[in-house]
Parts: C-alpha cells; sequence; structure tokens
C-alpha cells in the first residue's frame, strides 16, 4: 500500500522536477544570452533591456522557495485553476528555476573568452552566427553543470512543494514521516532522494565533462 | 637617395581622397588600405584616451607591411581599424578607395570575409575541431557543403595539417594552433591579412616557420598581408615597409632596409638598438675622450644604411685610412637584398687628422664618428 504511494510520489516528483526544469533549461538560455549580451560591450548592447531583466532575474531568485510558491498562489490558479497538486507546483517551481538556471547560464556565457568574439566578428560571423555558433558551444560544457545544479535545486525545492500538497516524495515524507513518524518510509524515502541526486550529479558531470573539450 | 628626402618630409597632403583626387593623383590611386586623419579616441575610465591621432598613412596591394612601436603606442588599435574590430573616431579607412565607417552589419560582413585577421592567443573555438574551426567562417556565409569541403580541405593542406582534421585545439600545440588560424582567415580567399602579434606566443623556431607560411601565401596568393610585432627580427624577416608609431602618432616610416639602416626618431632608434651592434661594455669602459699618447687608437664607428646599395668596400677602407686598422666589433646583415650595419674599427699610426679620416670614412659608409681613443 504505501510502497505504491511511493511510487507515485516518485513519478510526481519526476513530473514536477521535469516539467520545471524543462521550462527553465528553454526560456533560461534565452534569458540567459539576453542578459551576457544587452550588457555593456554586448553585441546586442542595451543597457535598459539588460537593466529591467537583471532586476526581475534578481528578485525572483532573492525571494526564498517557500514565501514565492504561497505568494504565487493567485497566479498558480489563474493558470492551472487549482492550487493543489503536481501542476500546481510546476508553476511556481518554474518561476524559481528558470531565473536560478539562467544567472548560472549566464555566468558560463560570459566566461567565454572575449578573444573568441572578436575572432568571429573579424571571420564575419553576424551577431547571431555569434550566439549560435560561439557562445552557445563554448559554454555549453558550463551550462550543463549549471542544469544539474538547478535539477538538484528542484528536487530540493519540489520536496518544500510536496509539504503543502503538491504531491511528490516531500509529500509522501511529510505525512507519513512527520505526521505518523513512520521511520521505514522516511529512510526509504531519504535513500530515494540521495540515490535520485546522486545519480543526477554523475550523469551531468560525466556529460559536461565529455563536452569539456578544454 | 629620395627616398630618405621623402620620409624626412610629411606624407603628402592630408586629404579628402575622392574619384577626382585619385585622377589627379594615379600613382596613388590604388592604395590598397589608406589612413585619411584617422584618430582614435577611447571612453576610458578615467576619461577619455587618445590612442590615434592624424594617422596618414598608404599600404599597398600585396606588400607586406609592418607595424612597430612601444606598447600602448596605438597599433593594435590602428590595425583593428581596418576591419572594424575598433570603430574610428576621427578621419577614415579606406579600403579599395571606399571609406568603411558607415557600413552596416551587411557591409561589414562582406568587408570582413575580405578581411583575413590571425591573433596572439590563435582564439580557435576550443569546443570545434580544426576541420569545424576552419570551416566556420564558410558555414556562416551559406557557402553549400561540397564547396565548404574541399576549401577546408585546400587550406588544412596548405598549413600543413592534412593529419589534425579531428583534432581540438587543446590537442595541438602553439604552432600548430596559429596553422589553423592562418587556415581559418584565408578560408573565404581574402585580399587583406591582419596579423596582431601573431608570432608573440611563439618559440623561435615555430615563428620561423609561421613566418615562412606568411611570406609563401603573401607570394602565392598576393595578399596585402599587415602586421603588428614586437620582435623585430620579424619585420627584417619578412616586411617591405614599416611605420613606426609612438603615442598614437607615425613617427617614421619607410622601406624597412631604410628604417632599420638608418633609423631617425628616438623610438625607432631604441626599439631597433637589439639589432644595431652597439659598443660592447669592455670597449665602452676602455673608451677615452682624449688620447693618451699619439699611439692611441681612434675608434670610428662606421654605419653603412644600404642607401647606395653596395656592400661595404674593406679594401678601399683599409687603404684610403693608411695605417693599422683593426676590427673591434660589428657586423653587416642583408635586409631586402641590401647590405646594413655597423663597423667599429680601430685605426693607429695613420698619418692622417682625424677630420681627414673621417671624410675619408664617409666616401665608404653612410655615416662616420669617432667615439674615443683606447690606448
Ligand atoms: N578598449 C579600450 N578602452 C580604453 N582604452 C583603450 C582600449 N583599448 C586600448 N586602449 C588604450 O589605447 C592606447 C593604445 O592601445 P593599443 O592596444 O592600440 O596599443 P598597442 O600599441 O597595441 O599596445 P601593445 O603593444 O601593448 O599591444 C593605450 O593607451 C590603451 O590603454
Ligand atoms: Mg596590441
Amino acid at each position: 500500500m504505501w510502497l505504491d504511494r511511493l511510487w507515485q510520489g516518485v513519478i510526481d516528483t519526476f513530473l514536477m522536477v521535469g516539467v520545471s526544469s524543462l521550462i527553465a533549461l528553454i526560456l533560461g538560455i534565452p534569458l540567459a544570452v539576453i542578459l551576457v549580451t544587452s550588457g555593456k560591450g554586448g553585441i546586442f548592447e542595451a543597457p535598459n533591456v539588460n537593466r529591467v531583466l537583471g532586476a526581475f532575474v534578481n528578485i525572483f531568485r532573492s525571494v526564498p522557495f517557500l514565501i514565492l510558491m504561497v505568494a504565487l498562489i493567485p497566479f498558480t490558479r489563474l493558470i492551472v485553476g487549482t492550487t493543489y497538486g503536481v501542476w500546481a507546483a510546476v508553476v511556481p517551481l518554474t518561476i524559481a528555476a528558470t531565473p536560478f538556471f539562467a544567472r548560472i547560464a549566464e555566468v558560463s556565457l560570459r566566461e567565454v573568452d572575449h578573444g573568441l568574439i572578436e575572432a568571429a566578428q573579424a571571420m564575419g560571423c553576424r551577431r547571431w552566427h555569434i550566439v549560435w555558433h560561439v557562445l552557445l558551444p563554448e559554454a555549453l560544457p558550463g551550462i550543463v553543470g549549471g542544469f544539474t545544479i538547478t535539477l538538484v535545486t528542484m528536487i530540493n525545492s519540489s520536496a518544500m512543494a510536496g509539504a503543502i500538497g503538491a504531491g511528490g516524495l516531500g509529500d509522501i515524507a511529510y505525512r507519513y514521516g512527520y505526521q505518523r513518524f513512520d521511520t521505514q518510509v522516511m529512510l526509504t524515502v531519504i535513500v530515494l532522494l540521495v540515490v535520485l541526486v546522486a545519480v543526477i550529479q554523475l550523469g551531468g558531470d560525466r556529460l559536461a565533462l565529455r563536452l569539456n573539450k578544454r | 637617395m629620395n627616398a630618405t628626402v621623402q620620409r624626412s618630409l610629411p606624407l603628402e597632403e592630408p586629404t579628402p581622397h575622392s574619384a577626382a583626387q585619385a585622377r589627379l593623383h594615379p600613382e596613388k590611386a590604388n592604395a590598397h588600405v589608406r589612413f585619411s586623419q584617422l584618430g582614435k579616441v577611447y571612453e576610458g575610465q578615467q576619461g577619455p584616451v587618445t590612442a590615434l591621432q592624424g594617422i596618414d598613412l598608404d599600404i599597398e596591394r600585396g606588400e607586406v607591411f609592418g607595424i612597430i612601436g612601444r606598447s600602448g603606442a596605438g597599433k593594435s588599435s590602428l590595425i583593428r581599424t581596418i576591419n572594424r574590430l575598433e570603430q574610428p573616431s576621427s578621419g577614415q579607412v579606406l579600403i579599395d578607395q571606399v571609406d568603411i565607417a558607415a557600413f552596416n552589419e551587411d557591409k561589414l560582413v562582406e568587408l570582413r570575409r575580405r578581411i583575413g585577421m590571425i591573433f596572439q592567443h590563435f582564439n580557435l573555438m576550443s569546443a570545434k575541431t580544426v576541420w569545424k574551426n576552419v570551416e566556420l567562417p564558410l558555414k556562416v556565409a551559406g557557402v553549400p557543403k561540397e564547396q565548404r569541403k574541399r576549401k577546408v580541405a585546400e587550406l588544412l593542406e596548405l598549413v600543413g595539417l592534412q593529419d589534425k582534421h579531428d583534432a581540438y585545439p587543446a590537442q595541438l600545440s602553439g604552432g600548430q594552433k596559429q596553422r589553423v588560424g592562418i587556415a581559418r582567415a584565408l578560408v573565404h580567399d581574402p585580399e587583406i591579412l591582419l596579423c596582431d602579434e601573431a608570432t608573440s606566443a611563439l618559440d623561435p623556431e615555430t615563428t620561423q616557420s609561421i613566418l615562412g607560411l606568411l611570406r609563401e601565401i603573401n607570394q602565392r596568393l598576393g595578399l596585402t598581408i599587415i602586421l603588428i610585432t614586437h620582435e623585430m627580427a620579424v619585420i627584417r624577416e619578412i616586411c617591405d615597409r614599416v611605420v613606426v608609431l609612438e603615442r598614437g602618432r607615425i613617427v617614421e616610416q619607410g622601406p624597412v632596409w631604410q628604417v632599420f639602416g638608418d633609423p631617425q626618431h628616438e623610438v625607432s632608434k631604441t626599439l631597433l638598438a637589439p639589432l644595431q651592434h652597439a659598443l660592447p661594455e669592455d670597449l665602452q669602459t676602455r673608451l677615452q675622450a682624449q688620447p693618451s699618447d699619439k699611439h692611441a687608437s681612434i675608434v670610428l664607428d662606421l654605419q653603412f644604411t644600404g642607401s647606395d646599395g653596395n656592400e661595404p668596400d674593406l679594401s678601399a677602407l683599409f687603404s684610403a685610412f693608411g695605417g693599422r686598422v683593426s676590427l673591434l666589433h660589428g657586423g653587416v646583415e642583408r635586409i631586402q637584398g641590401r647590405a646594413l650595419g655597423h663597423l667599429l674599427l680601430a685605426v693607429s699610426h695613420s698619418p692622417l687628422s682625424v677630420e681627414e679620416l673621417l671624410t675619408r670614412a664617409r666616401k665608404q659608409a653612410q655615416h662616420a664618428k669617432v667615439l674615443g681613443y683606447v690606448a
């Protein structure tokens, strides 16, 4: 019986983390590219865009997830029609993950040697070519590493979401472990989470290493 | 020679270069790159920094042109205005008589495909193989795949990296990386190649091989090469003409043999001092301003600037002096087919006066002076 629930919890956690991280990946990379290229001396220099976007990212990054989640309840209801369950958790998770990941990706993109951008300009690359053929491929190992960190952080956050009714492993740990003091379930959840994080971290590290030709 | 005279004058009139003007001065009409009253000011943290001012300079098609000067003189700023990595603050840069200042992105991209550039730190894409690095300029230009294949293979062959197609830059030596850089720079068959300290990160032997490659490219493809270097030997090795920059201005320019054989400006002299066969330390300490006795030797410094195209005639020199002549120090080297250098001679037991010795020396050497006396 509780094994079934555990299985459901794993699936829910996967869903929450997977969907929100995927959306964060899709939105975060363009966001990071804009943050880097619109800055001073960037190839799409636009200081105002840069300031506004940077401020937005900072605001969302500095609000603790639990508070963000509560604050976003009206917005979540607007989007998914409910504030309960996996899909309701996806909304705040995505909104937390996107700026988080964007900042990490931004750092990797910023670390791309300026000489490479100049070389690309000198060989007749348009600005989009530079983004596509230089910035992104050169920053890719760092971006992969950043995405790994995002996934792990989202597992962490999803457990928090679980505690206020989103389902997933966090929910199970909270209900069985905290409310019923069922040590067996608690331990199983912990082991599952540790294994999950370890697999993600290891996989991410290995991929980043393989992509890194430097 | 008239070249000497021309050099000491400011280079023709500073200039708007209309087509009409080009017709008035046909001999100047085909300058490949022309700077006209070029100025560059950077907005630095502590206010504006003037990197270049009043640069008037013509670079001819097919020549290898060197730019030297101390650190911060403005060399990189100058070369980078040619492909608009830097935007001029004033004046013009004309390439084939076309002012490039107002180019939009489309025209700029087109221009940059006609101008290759290689860098001190190679600037290769670390995530791409050698092949992909060289292919990139073609790819972004939309060249079809088959054509790209042929061109990349051809260029990797030219630079001698046929067997490194799939290597990543991190797996290459400095010299190999620069060869990839050269292949990449040449892949659009450019007319101009810009080199900003392209050999500064390489050891002497690798430098030689890269210089050999550049010379070959210049001769085979008729490319105009413009290069910056801190190594005077590089200029001597492959340049036709050289310009000396100091504080953003041109202080000297001319054929390499001329500037190297007889540098006029203090900065040029300082830069070229390592090549100048200056007086060695021990002789310097023995040198006296006045003769100690009548048998003391006079130390003469004869400078051969190569301006008459002849090698120093030693027998003529020695018989003109009439006395004992010993060679203390010096050397002659050939630059662009001319012999130039210094000879330091000690002359004793000569019946001639010092003035007479100098007069006779000057029949053979372009410059002659008395450095002092040794016992
Ligand atoms: N982006 C920049 N912002 C502000 N000042 C600059 C910038 N680039 C160059 N300068 C200044 O302009 C002057 C000329 O610099 P430049 O790089 O052209 O010199 P250089 O002759 O190439 O020197 P080096 O031999 O050290 O490479 C220097 O005083 C430098 O500090
Ligand atoms: Mg420089």
